[in-house]
């Protein structure tokens, strides 16, 4: 039973308890506490079940590193799966429930998998897929998919903020442990702007629990002294609940902080990410104990040895009465004589190293705790508590020496640096056999812009465990920090610590050495994952030789894991089994970020209304007032149609059809792109940039142009207007106008450089109206102003003037074939002018009409638009539009292209009007089938409809679309089979795409 | 994240303001090339490991497409230049020669 010790708990307030739940219970804590100590407080050691085999899981680790102790936290929009209890700071009220178990945490159906162990092994999930197909479908698939995940996903919409900070600093330490704040000292000396980030809320790291002096000072008291010293440096930053997340190219680095995960609701944003540019960055980001691999080393009750320590003297919390201590190191020692000293039991010390006589050794001996030398637990018994260990030679196969009883297991495998930021951006390792550790590599850093190193590691992270050597190492790399920044060398020296006799420690990969078959599957590696020794070794066996094949194979390291407790263990394992040393078969790559962070957090501000801001014309509340049904088309909101009360939104896009065929419509087209193209070179450039010739176009005429891109195939259109001698005015699609102002500028700022051009982008300079009908020309000349006659503004040419009292440029061009007016008018005044419009369009029965009316209009009168006719591999000429393309010039983007075999082959498909047979429309994307089938007994396809409505003003269905040989086939019959499972054929035939006014007359009046 | 001085505005410009654009120093082939002329130009580009010549285009910044040479393996920017050149500057040449003597140089 895990409990509150009287004493003890440098970290806990007694005088602030608070109340939370787990699971329903009502528990108590401590301010200080975190979620995990508190439920250790409480008795609570049971707190999951694992990934596969639902087993039993318990807390194993103090920090980060934690792999079992993950539970849903919090409810409704607070509610987030997979949090660590470790890392959770406890607050008053906290809510918690476990995961990954059903019906409970007692009793879990899933324990099943356990025994049937055998049959799950690596690969598991691999291996269904060479079953039948039957067997997964109806076996296999409801198995993973019932036991796939960890937590549950969060339904509610998150209310919490989020926020994006930006720092640009000359040092950023990440950790703030005395290897951190050493640096920071050094490098804060050196007159460097420096950011110190500490994940957890408190200073000082572990030393506070290891003990030692640092400059005749407890560390408690050295930490709290230099915290003061580097808040009184100006141009020192510290910030605590930061974690340093991830490094990447060129000195960027994310910082993750948790501003308001231990107080939510309070009106502060809950995660603020910190996008930091470093010239330095130091990782003072310490080191993780290693598990052993014994039987049973997953059942509750078996813990780190650190952790264990750190329970007790941060949050005066014992995990157990009785501990055993399980070692192959000095450094457990420390956690039996801290335990011994809180008056807690120890009955031995299991030390697999042979001969064990060091200073730590004999003050454990001193105190009465009895060193089993040369031994190994052979076996943790328990099930959801540690109630013994079988203790066996290490030597041998594990044939039980002795039982000793505890309810707990301190264990310790050696030391391991965390090198994640230091290898994130490519910082390489070198194997340490003294210590069996992959340790940073000084001489191949991560290089900066300028080939520069710009990450040095600092105190356990560099691979220094003793105090004295971290001080030493963590002075040096923050002095050279701040001088690689521009610094000036501080000459301070460093901080010191008396130097600690240790015995050296001995790799221990499998307890005992010799361990059968049986023992070694109930040897975790991966805890949270249920990777095991003997899965590494199936691995290993099946041909899985490389490291990072055989951690997708068995699940290793993967997760939130990221190799921190499993990584070196793993790698052991798989070395042995393939007979390598552990440097050939390397490590996995470290990606980040170190821990998981929110997706709130990478969203920041950019939620909701400012995801993706949205563009709006001047006439856009006007079209919200109306009732518009809204279309996105690129960043903007366009009306699709304005459906009356009880219109269905087909009725209404009929309405707004016939409306604008037989009397007036208006459209707000602001959103066409408008791009001025002036200078000397001009015409000469959009010559260029257009299949047609722009260069001879008069003043006050327009002409429809096509843009290519330089593979030939269709990329824009639009209509030109000359507006003087050495202007033009290019429309764009909407969707196109950065797109091809974009292209402009690329090919003249790259290619064309002498050119003498220049192009703005002025399409929210302008409100656009088209009026469109019979009765257009009689509105304008209701608002009085610029002569609007044939005679003075004929059928595509333009003139500026005023109308009803406004500037207007005035551009007589049709893409309804109706006569058709299109105004631009400066944007301040759109909204005004569109007033004026409906007032005095009133006695004609004018109607505004959206895009799908627009759409319908122009598909009855033949015309193409970018992205239904065209899709990226459609040629002008497929479109019938060769009257578009010069044969005179020279050169244009697009033109050698068009040129190759391919583009000239008379079967490629062609533009084509489309009639059904019984008046239905054809569906929309259908494909047209020939005679005969392909290789795969699959109709042979001759083409695809491209545009496909029901036209209001025929009264039947009308077609574009793209068919082999089309033009040539005028008259005949194809089929388009629809795919709603009736097997009906649509029935259609082929006609000319202009179906309405064939010869033009009506824009043209 | 990549960082860059553009040679236009001067401003040390990150990767997320910037528009990648490719190779560069790509000769435009048009009417009157041969295929196999016509197809290098549109379609081969060169992958290097190591030095890379590349236009990039101030895009949320000064909207200027700038040339940089930048080691696709370290990362190194050796230095951004001007986009209205024809090839490499003679003095980056030597100095990217000089600090990476095996390298086989530009062509």
């Amino acid at each position: 039973m895990s409990t509150r010790l009287a004493d003890h708990g440098r970290l806990i307030d007694r005088t602030k308890p608070l109340q939370f739940q787990f699971n329903g219970k009502h528990l108590k804590g401590y301010e200080g506490d975190t979620l995990a100590s508190a439920l250790l407080g409480a008795g609570q050691l049971l707190v999951g079940r694992s990934f596969k085999y639902h087993r039993p899981r318990g807390i194993m680790a103090s920090g980060a590193e934690e792999p079992n102790a993950l539970v849903n936290m919090g409810q409704g929009s607070r509610f987030e799966p997979n949090q660590r209890t470790t890392t959770t700071e406890l607050f008053d009220g906290l809510y918690a429930t476990s995961q990954n178990h059903w019906p409970s945490l007692e009793f879990d159906v899933g324990v099943i998998n356990n025994y049937v162990a055998r049959f799950l092994p690596a690969g598991f999930y691999y291996k269904t897929f060479m079953a039948p197909r039957a067997a997964w479908k109806h076996l296999f698939e409801p198995i993973v998919r019932q036991s796939a995940g960890l937590g549950k996903v969060p339904t509610d919409k998150d209310v919490d903020s989020y926020e994006h900070y930006y720092a640009h600093v000359d040092v950023l330490v990440v950790g703030g442990g005395v290897a951190g704040l050493t640096a920071a000292r050094a490098a804060g000396a050196s007159g460097a702007r420096v950011l110190v980030l500490e994940q957890t809320a408190h200073w000082g790291g572990r030393a506070p629990v290891d003990g030692g002096d640092i400059d005749g000072m407890g560390p408690d008291e050295w930490v709290k002294s230099t915290v003061e010293q580097l808040e009184k440096m100006e141009n020192v930053t510290l910030l605590r609940r930061t974690m340093g997340a991830g490094v990447y190219d060129h000195g960027y680095a994310l910082g993750y902080e948790r501003i308001a995960d231990h107080t939510p609701g309070d009106g502060r944003p809950r995660h603020r990410l910190w996008r930091i540019r470093a010239q330095q960055i130091v990782t003072a980001t310490g080191a993780i104990e290693r598990p052993l691999s014994f039987a049973g080393n997953d059942i509750p009750g078996v813990m780190l040895a650190s952790a264990l320590r750190d329970y007790v003297v941060n949050w005066g919390v014992s995990p157990g009465d009785r501990t055993v201590v399980v070692t192959n190191n000095d450094d457990a020692y420390r956690t039996a004589l801290t335990l011994k000293a809180a008056g807690l039991d120890v009955p031995l010390i299991v030390d697999a190293r042979p001969g064990v006589t060091s200073a730590l050794a004999q003050a454990a001996r001193d105190a009465g705790i009895r060193v089993a030398e040369g031994k190994a637990v052979a076996k943790v018994h328990g099930g959801k508590r540690v109630t013994g260990v079988s203790i066996a030679a290490q030597a041998g196969e594990g044939a039980s020496l002795e039982e000793v009883k505890c309810d707990a297991v301190a264990m310790s495998g050696g030391w391991s640096p965390v090198v994640h930021l230091w290898s994130h951006c490519g910082g390489k390792l070198n194997w340490d056999a003294q210590n069996a550790f992959f340790r940073p590599d000084p001489s191949r850093p991560p290089t900066g812009a300028q080939g520069q190193a710009y990450v040095v590691t600092a105190g356990s992270a560099s691979g220094a465990l003793a105090l004295a050597d971290v001080l030493a190492d963590a002075d040096k790399a923050g002095k050279a920090a701040g001088k690689a920044a521009g610094g000036k060398a501080g000459r301070k020296a460093a901080p010191k610590a008396d130097a600690e006799e240790t015995q050296k420690m001995e790799p221990v990969w499998i307890m005992p050495q010799g361990a059968g078959p049986a023992k070694r599957m109930k040897m975790w590696l991966d805890f949270q994952n249920d990777v095991k020794v003997s899965d590494v070794q199936l691995a290993a066996r099946e041909g899985y030789e490389s490291v990072e094949h055989t951690k997708r194979y068995t699940t290793l390291g993967m997760a939130t894991d990221q190799g921190k407790l499993s990584n070196i263990n793993g790698l052991a394992v798989l070395s042995n089994a393939l007979d390598q040393e552990i440097p050939s078969t390397g490590t996995t790559t470290f990606r980040p970020p170190y821990t998981p962070i929110s997706f709130g957090a990478i969203a920041g501000e950019a939620r909701g209304a400012l995801f993706q801001p949205i563009r709006k014309t001047p006439m856009h509340d006007w079209h919200e007032e109306a009732g518009a049904y809204w279309e996105p088309v690129g960043h903007w909101r366009r009306a699709y149609c304005y459906p009356k009360p009880g219109e269905t939104h087909e009725e209404a896009v009929n309405r707004e059809v016939i409306n604008t065929r037989e009397s007036l419509g208006l459209l707000d087209a602001s959103t066409l792109g408008k791009l001025v193209v002036k200078g000397p070179d001009a015409g000469r450039f959009l010559d260029m940039m257009y299949t047609n010739m722009m260069s001879n176009l008069a003043v006050g005429k327009c002409r429809y142009g096509l843009m290519c891109s330089e593979n030939g195939f269709l990329s824009d259109d639009g209509v030109v207007a000359r507006i003087d001698e050495d202007t033009w005015l290019c429309h764009t699609t909407t969707g196109g106008a950065d797109r091809i102002h974009a292209h402009m500028e690329e090919w003249l700022q790259t290619e064309w450089w002498d050119w003498q051009v220049y192009v703005a982008n002025v399409t929210e300079q302008f409100a656009q109206v088209a009026v469109v009908g019979p009765n257009a020309r009689k509105v304008l000349e209701k608002l009085g102003g610029m002569d609007v006659s044939k005679d003075a503004l004929a059928f595509m040419q333009w003139a500026d003037g005023q109308l009803g009292g406004f500037d207007a440029r005035v551009y007589r061009i049709s893409f309804s074939g109706e006569l058709s007016f299109e105004i631009a008018i400066p944007a301040s005044q759109g909204r005004a002018f569109w007033d004026a419009l409906l007032e005095a369009g009133e006695e004609f029965g004018v109607m505004p009409y959206g895009t799908e009316a627009l759409h319908i209009m122009r598909a009855e009168k033949g015309f193409i638009m970018i992205g239904d006719e065209t899709d990226g591999t459609v040629i002008p000429q497929d479109l019938g539009l060769n009257w578009a393309i010069s044969k005179k010039k020279e050169d244009f983007l697009g033109k050698r292209a068009q040129l190759r075999t391919h583009m000239q082959d008379p079967d490629r498909w062609k533009l084509v009007g489309l009639e059904t047979l019984d008046g239905t429309v054809i569906p929309d994307g259908a494909y047209a089938v020939g005679e005969g089938t392909n290789e795969n007994g699959q109709k042979n396809v001759i083409g695809r409809v491209t545009s496909t409505y029901y036209s209001p003003t025929l009264k039947r269905g009308i077609a574009m679309g793209l068919i082999k040989h089309g033009p040539d086939r005028m008259g005949e019959v194809v089929g388009f089979p629809t795919i709603d499972g009736t097997g009906t054929v649509v029935k259609a035939k082929i006609v000319d795409p202009v179906f309405y006014d064939t010869n033009g007359e009506k824009q043209n009046v | 994240m990549l960082i860059f001085e553009c040679p236009y505005c001067g401003v040390m410009a990150d990767e997320t303001d910037l528009a990648p654009g490719g190779e560069a120093h790509i000769k435009r082939y048009g009417p009157g090339s041969s295929d196999d002329e016509f197809e290098s130009y549109l379609f081969a580009r060169k992958n290097p490991k190591g030095v890379h010549f590349e236009r990039w285009r101030h895009v949320s910044g000064c909207g200027k497409w700038f040339h940089a040479a930048r080691d696709t393996v370290t990362l190194e920017v050796y230095a951004t230049y001007s986009a209205q050149t024809l090839e490499p500057p003679k003095a980056l040449l030597s100095a990217i020669k000089k600090k990476n003597p095996e390298w086989e140089g530009w062509s």
